[in-house]
């Protein structure tokens, strides 16, 4: 019995312990919010988990596997127009029109062909996730296959991003220009009608039990097998080489999964918010994904995602209150995480948590023995002795 | 063969200008790997210094005075500018690029903050001197005077480059530190000193760059950033730390972007230059001009 419970329970306290803490992140998340928030509050926390995605997948392909993605903003909206194209389908339908509002106004009378596939759910719900999992696949390999890596694949990824953004802003009447896609008026969101508080909060339980899904797959993703190849290539990705593994073929993947998330945050950020625009998906808003983790700690996944909460509640509050202020504190943020501490929040808590461990163990003298792996080791070494 | 030409003339211009922008940037790249999101700050700093010496300092018929001493001000500006932050930051974080690449857009969001609260969100509008206005059309190309002038400014510095890289001591100390640091190092070349002197080379560039964007229209905080993608594309297409791949590399991106522009549109040329980018970087990973492969991770 024990040897399958130590099967099961390999590390012990560490899967206990994350049991513990999944489970009181999920009730917080899908109980107590809803109960304590007013609408607008939880409809922020909604948006806030959409954004928590995407640092969930940044967590993986920069955090675990070493690419530092600047662009996600073309994965965000890739997989936010496809939604937003749907959506918008839906409103000219309800309102007996051939084309959407905006496309009228440009001009464009008959429904171009990239949007005729939209007009079917499923369609537009397999785009959201596999449109950006494709391109992403197709970017990487050619990047990858090259052994393009570091900074130069970071620059790469910005100016993906930044062309995505001029060709939306360019074609205004395929994409909606600069004001991008928005006034959905009757549209809803898998029979959630926008307009309904009730169905805002549904929504919202929607959005918080696809993040908590994402993270448990992100998680298991790092702790498989495959996860300690991405760790290694993110380390010495030419020994990988030498030891017969493709790193091409691992960075693809975390880097189509990384999208992959990317693309559902922004399918589901269209519905929550209610519009989709070039200006939340060029240079600077796909780095300021990056200084989330950055802040939560690029190393582990679940602090990757409360630094997306935690940046973006401080964004909305300070730059309500102080609006030049925030471009101050966001680049202040950038330059004190970084070089100050590179292992964000999560590294802070590492600290804290050594600190509380090594006065545990010196209290409490052989309970020092159980607490082993924080012990210092000269510690360990006494207690041997 | 008019439209042939004049599409070439606009391709010309607008690699100078990149070229101008990404100098700075194959130096502090190339030579500490640094990369230094501000850069595109440092132009718009030049930018401005022809605007305060315009508005504030002198008269508003000294244009061509304050235009003339505004070249070397604005040399000044970005390279004390890129002192500053590598005095402050950039030696802290010395081996790791992609955190340099981070902390650097910091400081440029700051930065353009900073130009925000002095000069106001708007963009504002530079004068040129009256003996730029103009321009001469050969074989029924129209090429105006700015353009050639920036163009002209690109190839004096050049050649101030060129004479400083291959007859100056400091200059062929900074070609040591290129090719191999630790040998530079171990043979007596003081890096750290060669770094500093290079960043401030480097980001008066991009102040000389910026003094050059003023003549082609308005300038505001947010100039950096329309130029520091398509510079550091420049850098990555020509290579590490190399001007001839730089200037090859410009010459190549400006003519690509006037084209593809012409047959297309402005939006889709932009994302056609990107993904010829991809397709080159298919077959010449290193970029046009390669002197030392990079090292093994």
């Amino acid at each position: 019995m024990s040897a399958v419970a130590a099967r099961i329970f390999p590390a012990g306290s560490g899967r206990a312990a994350f049991l513990v803490r999944f489970t009181l992140a999920a009730a917080t998340l899908l109980l107590v919010a809803p109960a304590l928030l007013s609408d607008f509050r939880l409809n922020l926390l909604a948006r806030y988990l959409c954004l928590a995605i995407i640092a969930l997948g940044i967590g993986l392909a920069w955090g675990q596997g070493g690419m530092l993605v600047l662009g996600q903003g073309l994965f965000f909206g890739l997989g936010g127009y496809a939604m937003g194209m749907h959506m918008k389908l839906q409103d000219a339908d309800a309102q007996g029109l051939e084309v959407p509002d905006f496309m009228s106004w440009s001009g464009v009378e008959s429904l171009p062909a990239l949007w005729k596939p939209f007009e079917s759910t499923a369609f537009a719900v397999a785009a959201c996730v596999l449109v950006p999992m494709l391109v992403a696949g197709l970017l990487g390999t050619l990047i990858f296959r090259q052994r393009v890596r570091g900074a130069y694949f970071a620059i790469l990824s910005q100016a993906m991003a930044a062309a995505f953004v001029i060709v939306l802003v360019g074609q205004q009447g395929l994409t909606g220009g600069t004001n991008g896609l928005t006034n959905f008026q009757t549209s809803t969101f898998f029979g959630l009608r926008l307009s309904d508080p009730a169905d805002k909060r549904t929504l919202y339980v929607v959005v918080a039990v696809l993040f908590l899904a994402i993270f448990l797959l992100g998680r298991q993703l790092v702790r498989s097998r495959y996860g300690k190849v991405l760790i290694a290539c993110r380390d010495a990705e030419d020994r990988v080489r030498f030891l017969g593994y493709d790193p091409t073929r691992v960075k693809v993947l975390a880097y189509a999964a990384a999208a992959g998330m990317a693309g559902l945050a922004g399918a589901l950020y269209v519905p929550v918010v209610g519009i989709m625009s070039p200006a939340m998906l060029g240079i600077v808003p796909s780095i300021e994904m990056v200084i989330w983790v950055a802040l939560g700690g690029r190393t582990a996944l679940a602090w990757a995602a409360a630094g997306a909460i935690i940046v973006s509640w401080a964004r909305t509050d300070l730059s309500e209150r102080f609006p030049s202020g925030w471009l101050y504190a966001q680049g202040a943020l950038f330059i004190i995480v970084i070089a100050f501490a590179p292992k964000g929040l999560a590294g802070l808590s590492e600290a804290l948590q050594e600190r509380a461990r090594a006065l545990w163990s010196r209290r409490g003298g052989s309970g020092g023995a159980r607490h082993d792996e924080a012990a210092a080791p000269a510690e360990k070494v006494e207690v041997a002795a | 063969m008019e439209v042939f030409l004049s599409q070439l003339f606009i391709g010309l211009s607008v690699a100078s200008v990149l070229l101008l922008v990404a100098l700075g940037l194959t130096f502090t790249f190339g030579q500490m790997n640094v990369i230094n999101m501000a850069h595109g700050e440092f132009v718009m700093a030049g930018a401005y210094t022809v605007y305060v010496l315009q508005t504030s300092v002198f008269s508003a018929s000294m244009v061509t005075l304050a235009f003339g001493l505004a070249l070397p001000l604005a040399f000044l500006v970005g390279g004390l500018l890129g002192l500053l932050l590598e005095f402050t930051l950039i030696r802290r974080l010395h081996g790791r690029p992609l955190d340099t690449l981070l902390v650097t857009w910091g400081v440029s969001l700051i930065l353009q903050q900073v130009a925000r609260d002095i000069f106001g969100a708007p963009n504002v509008q530079v004068k040129a001197p009256a003996f730029l206005d103009g321009g001469i059309t050969l074989a029924g190309v129209s090429m105006p005077y700015t353009r050639l002038f920036i163009i002209g400014l690109v190839i004096v510095a050049l050649v101030a480059i060129w004479l400083y890289l291959s007859k100056l001591p400091a200059g062929r100390r900074m070609r040591a530190v290129v090719q191999n640091r630790d040998l530079a190092s171990a043979s007596g070349v003081r890096t750290p000193r060669v770094d500093r002197l290079t960043f401030f080379i480097g980001s008066g560039l991009a102040g000389v760059a910026g003094v050059a964007i003023t003549l082609l229209g308005s300038i505001g905080p947010t100039l950096g950033t329309n130029y520091i993608i398509d510079a550091f594309l420049v850098v990555i297409v020509g290579g590490l730390g190399q001007l001839r791949g730089a200037i090859a590399a410009a010459i190549a991106l400006g003519v690509a972007n006037s084209f593809l522009e012409y047959w297309s549109d402005a939006s889709l040329a932009k994302a056609a230059v990107f993904a010829l980018i991809v397709v080159f970087l298919q077959f010449r990973p290193q970029g046009l001009v390669v002197t030392r492969r990079r090292g093994l991770a």
